[in-house]
């Protein structure tokens, strides 16, 4: 390498900048960022492109700026829609539910072994996604481990199932996204500082009273970012609804990926795929307002 | 950080309950309980998972348990698509692991380091990457390769999987690049080393536990990854895809065998990441 000629002498100048030291940041993000315009950028917008286009997979498409296709498609699979948004925001919903109680456990009663307990949560990301969705396919199962006892002592009746029922589409997003949403949670009670419980406590406050106007209020950002990272993976999942799933749970990621490679609608399915991408940043939006920009804020930061 | 509370504090009022943090008595089992509960939940499928790779089911259908036996293990190899699938996933996890890191580092590097004009861009770029749905991301790629004329397979999976990896690395990089103090390698500089070995003889040396745990996280995504996959796979078979598909009619025993070995080697790595890693968790 070549000694870079130091035109600037320590101690003249107050700030000692290099040659190059301007370009540099530049230099070091070019190659990332240029594979994320190539593979990342550009597809969102060829895909735009491609929504609006009319043709179909025999004679090619051509660009003709149809706008009625996204029409088409809400009136054809608004079913689908809403039932995403619906299945995503109940096991956002049932996340919280579930594991704030279980973030707060962590964070202030497991002691010395919070680290164990962070690592049994962390556990499930060691197992393939589909594979743990694939398990409660068989611990579901019609005649499994779980319904096979009971049908056979007579407590449910024998055509008795719970797979391809909204219930185990939304039982396996929640599954699936709840580390997503205790971390956060947890991170954000680890962050409450211990003086203003006991100075909650040392005003009489009661336990209950102390929890929700001091713990539970300082812990909301941790419960935002939880929600993010709950309700946009899980309204666009597709893969709980396919193997837990029936014909009547079909979720929009489903739709999707038929379009794509059943029915070789290409236009229509990324006009669904856009309009999937504008309803969840409309419904993040909506909620980021309505509980202020501050948490907005706070969970950028992170 | 928790800081035990000092007996003091709570002398002056004798009536008020002591602050309850880790430690200080008064605990209600429910919550404990609870707990344990919800953890045995997460922990349920993956104890089917192994316990259901020593079924001894004579037929593909793994449904039921029919007794003890440890011949899956000897036959992993057994279903020829399914172990190609296998090694699919694992040299596409490990050339995205390798390339993913080279042009993820430099930018979690400049973005935890340096001031620069359109720094918060580049930021948003790799919160939006992160944010956005997969199947958005793979749904978006399909489109360009349909567009372009490319033919999916096995190079179009590793594009695709660079690219939702990097922002990943990134982060990893720029989270470990804020604990650490840039006047070492100024001091460096001061000492007359060039630029290029400031940074290897200081800052990566520094910056490699950081790298290493952005690598792994790649290597996981790439392996685990299904939806972007699914988009631009063409004939190209991997592991999830190739789990997802046998779903339907029932997951071999070989599979939850795999899964078994991937979960434990992820273990003995995590294992030795906390061994090895200067940092103690608080």
């Amino acid at each position: 390498m070549e000694r870079t000629v130091r035109t600037d002498l320590p101690g003249l100048t107050r700030r000692r900048r290099r040659p190059g030291d301007a370009l540099a940041p530049y230099l070091m993000i070019l190659p990332g960022w240029l594979w994320l315009a190539a593979f990342f950028v550009t597809p969102v917008i060829v895909m735009v492109s491609l929504s609006l286009q009319t043709g179909n997979f025999i004679d090619g498409f051509r660009q003709t700026f149809h706008f009625g296709t996204y029409a088409d498609v809400v009136r054809t699979y608004h079913v689908q829609l809403v039932r995403s948004l619906v299945y995503g925001a109940a096991a956002t919903v049932a996340c919280a539910v579930v594991g704030y109680p279980v973030a707060y456990w962590i964070a202030f009663r497991a002691g010395r072994h919070k680290s164990v307990f962070l690592f049994l949560l962390l556990l499930p990301f060691f197992v393939s996604f589909v594979i743990r969705t694939q398990s409660w396919n068989v611990v579901l199962a019609d005649n499994g481990v779980l319904l096979g006892p009971l049908k056979d002592i007579g407590v449910l009746p024998a055509d008795f199932h719970l797979l391809a029922t909204p219930y185990a589409v939304i039982g396996g997003l929640t599954y699936n996204f709840l580390p997503f949403m205790v971390l956060p949670v947890y991170v954000a009670l680890e962050r409450v500082d211990p003086k203003v419980i006991e100075a909650s406590t040392d005003l009489y406050a009661s336990r209950t009273q102390t929890f929700l106007r001091v713990v539970l209020p300082l812990s909301l950002p941790g419960v935002f970012a939880g929600v993010l990272l709950t309700f946009v993976p899980a309204c666009a999942d597709y893969v709980n609804a396919g193997i837990l799933g029936g014909p009547s749970t079909t979720m929009i990621g489903n739709i999707i990926q038929t379009e794509y490679f059943t029915n070789l609608d290409y236009p229509g399915a990324s006009a669904l795929s856009f309009v999937l991408m504008g309803a969840l940043l409309l419904a993040v939006f909506t909620y980021a307002r309505t509980l202020g920009t501050d948490e907005v804020l706070e969970a950028a930061a992170r | 950080m928790t800081t035990t509370t000092t007996a003091a504090a709570a002398a002056d009022s004798p009536a008020a309950p002591r602050p309850r943090r880790a430690g200080s008595g008064r605990r209600r089992p429910t919550l404990t309980m609870y707990t344990v509960l919800v953890l045995a939940w997460l922990l349920l499928p993956i104890a089917v998972m192994i316990l259901f790779g020593f079924n001894d089911t004579g037929s593909k259908v793994n449904f039921t348990w029919q007794g003890f036996t440890v011949n899956w293990y000897r036959h992993l190899f057994a279903i020829p698509n399914l172990t190609s699938a296998l090694v699919n996933s694992l040299t596409i996890a490990l050339v995205v692991a390798v390339v993913a890191t080279l042009l993820g580092t430099p930018i979690g590097l400049a973005l935890g380091r340096h001031r620069f004009r359109g720094r918060g861009s580049v930021d948003l770029l790799m919160f939006a990457a992160i944010a956005a749905p997969e199947i958005a991301l793979g749904a978006a790629l399909l489109s360009l390769f349909i567009v372009m004329g490319v033919p999916r397979g096995y190079w179009t999976i590793v594009i695709a999987h660079v690219a939702f990896c990097i922002p990943y690395v990134a982060i990893t990089v720029r989270a470990r690049m804020a604990g650490h103090d840039p006047t070492l390698e100024e001091a460096a500089r001061d000492l007359g080393a060039g630029p290029w070995a400031a940074f290897r003889l200081v800052t990566l040396p520094l910056l490699l536990p950081g790298v290493a745990s952005g690598a792994l996280l790649c290597f996981a995504l790439s392996v685990d990854d299904y939806v972007i996959t699914s988009f631009n796979a063409g004939r190209t078979v991997t592991f999830p895809l190739w789990v997802y598909s046998a779903s339907r009619t029932g997951v071999p025993p070989q599979v939850n065998v795999m899964g078994t070995l991937i979960f434990t080697g992820g273990l003995i790595i995590a294992g030795a990441n906390v061994l090895f890693s200067r940092r103690r968790v608080a």
